[in-house]
């Protein structure tokens, strides 16, 4: 992990908020420190702390003085709303663009998608 | 933030030849700064001039706030760890563990225990029969064991294992959060130690080419990648740092962020753009010919608050 191109906070952001939309990380529960991610991911702890207040400012994460980071109530469904938004972004625009280059119409799109899904079910 | 390494103006000369040249260069408190270049880049000079061991030609040096040479109260606050750091004849490593207190006033015992059986570091041997990566696992064992406020890692997992370098990045690290400090770390092992550093510096023949915080590293580059004309075309008007072309085909390592319009650009001429890599700015900066004139290199300097 940590090999892409977008800053390593960012990637570690993403990564946390993996962790609670799969279910990982619970609603309410601890999460680790951003020094255990640091050492644990081996970067630097600023550059934990800084992805860790991403989550922060979206309000999925929240700071129990003297305890520790929290997972805000909600924080499951705030995030997995905003990955959809980019899963229309980032899946749906290039599909639907190949899609016109191979001259795909929309009815055999809706076609192949219902066909690999029976594949994979 | 205020900041615990300032060097000015500074030059160092042997002879006729300059190490450093012209060198300005602040390193904020608490920062892990990456200290990049070639070999005979400049990056040993700096360290040997931050820590009192040599004297710039010209040019002004602060450590805390004072000229580092021959000042106790600075020296005393300094941990360096050459990357050939010699010891006498006969030590081993007892003998080593024994006096390193002496030099530095935060020596931590159970830190120096915990490297030492992780680097499995011979005990019975003299310090001069070990291997080099042996070697550098004292080194790192000094230069982590003495918190010094400022610690100066030249090279230090010079023909370490992978499991050693694992360690001294979970030991660095878990350290350094429990008793923050300022560590500069110079390593060729690029990939491998950047996600370590909040701050980045690069060297080539004696001056500073960058210097920036991490999270500004992929706008100080990015390649392109496509058919000669349409490379040449987007690559008009920025500084090319490296290219490089086979029959047809071009890539170029440009300087600067890539803008939305070039980026729109791109993608009509069927070209391929991406932040080059700090391994690669770095490769890109070492490899410049002698004879080019220097580029108007955006350098960021010192902290931001």
């Amino acid at each position: 992990m940590f090999t892409d191109d977008s800053p390593i906070f960012q990637q570690l952001a993403a990564k946390i908020a993996d962790d609670i939309v799969a279910g990982v990380h619970a609603e309410e529960s601890a999460i680790p420190s951003a020094t255990d991610f640091a050492v644990f991911f081996s970067m630097n702890p600023a550059t934990a702390s800084k992805g860790v207040n991403v989550l922060v400012e979206l309000g999925a994460l929240y700071k129990k003085r003297g305890i520790g980071m929290f997972v805000a109530t909600g924080a499951r469904e705030l995030l997995r709303s905003r990955r959809r938004e980019e899963f229309r972004q980032q899946y749906l625009k290039p599909l639907l663009a190949e899609a016109r280059v191979l001259e795909v119409g929309t009815t055999e799109l809706h076609h192949m998608i219902d066909e690999e899904e029976q594949e994979t079910t | 933030m205020t900041n615990v390494i300032e060097i000015g103006s500074l030059t160092r000369s042997f002879g006729r030849t300059k190490a450093l040249d012209d060198v300005t260069l602040a390193v904020p408190e608490g920062s892990i700064c990456g200290l990049l270049g070639r070999n005979g880049a400049g990056k040993t000079t700096i360290m040997s001039i931050v820590s009192g061991q040599d004297r710039p030609t010209s040019g002004r040096v602060e450590v805390f706030g004072q000229s580092p040479f021959e000042n106790e109260s600075v020296l005393s606050r300094i941990s360096f760890v050459r990357d050939n750091q010699r010891y006498p004849d006969n030590y081993r490593l007892h003998h080593v563990l024994r006096i390193a207190p002496d030099f530095a006033p935060n020596w931590n015992e159970e830190v120096a225990a915990e490297l030492v059986e992780g680097f499995r570091i011979p005990e019975k041997t003299d310090i001069k029969k070990l291997s080099r990566g042996q070697l550098s696992s004292v080194g790192i064992v000094l230069g982590l064991a003495s918190r010094a406020p400022l610690t100066l890692l030249d090279e230090p997992y010079l023909g370490l294992d992978v499991t050693g370098r694992a360690l001294f990045h979970s030991m660095l690290l878990r350290d350094y959060a429990a008793h923050p400090r300022t560590i500069v770390l110079s390593t060729h092992l690029i990939e491998e130690s950047e996600a370590l550093f909040d701050r980045v510096v690069i060297v080539d023949r004696g001056r500073i080419r960058v210097d920036c915080e991490r999270d500004e590293v992929s706008e100080l580059a990015f390649t392109i990648t496509g058919s000669t004309d349409a490379v040449e075309r987007l690559s008009a008007g920025h500084p090319v740092l490296k290219s490089h072309s086979v029959a047809g085909l071009k890539s170029v390592t440009v300087q600067g962020a890539i803008a939305d319009d070039i980026r729109a650009e791109a993608r009509s001429l069927g070209a391929q753009m991406a932040p080059a890599s700090l391994q690669e700015i770095v490769a890109a900066f070492g490899e410049e010919p002698p004879e080019s004139p220097a580029l108007d290199i955006k350098v960021k300097k010192g902290a931001r608050a």
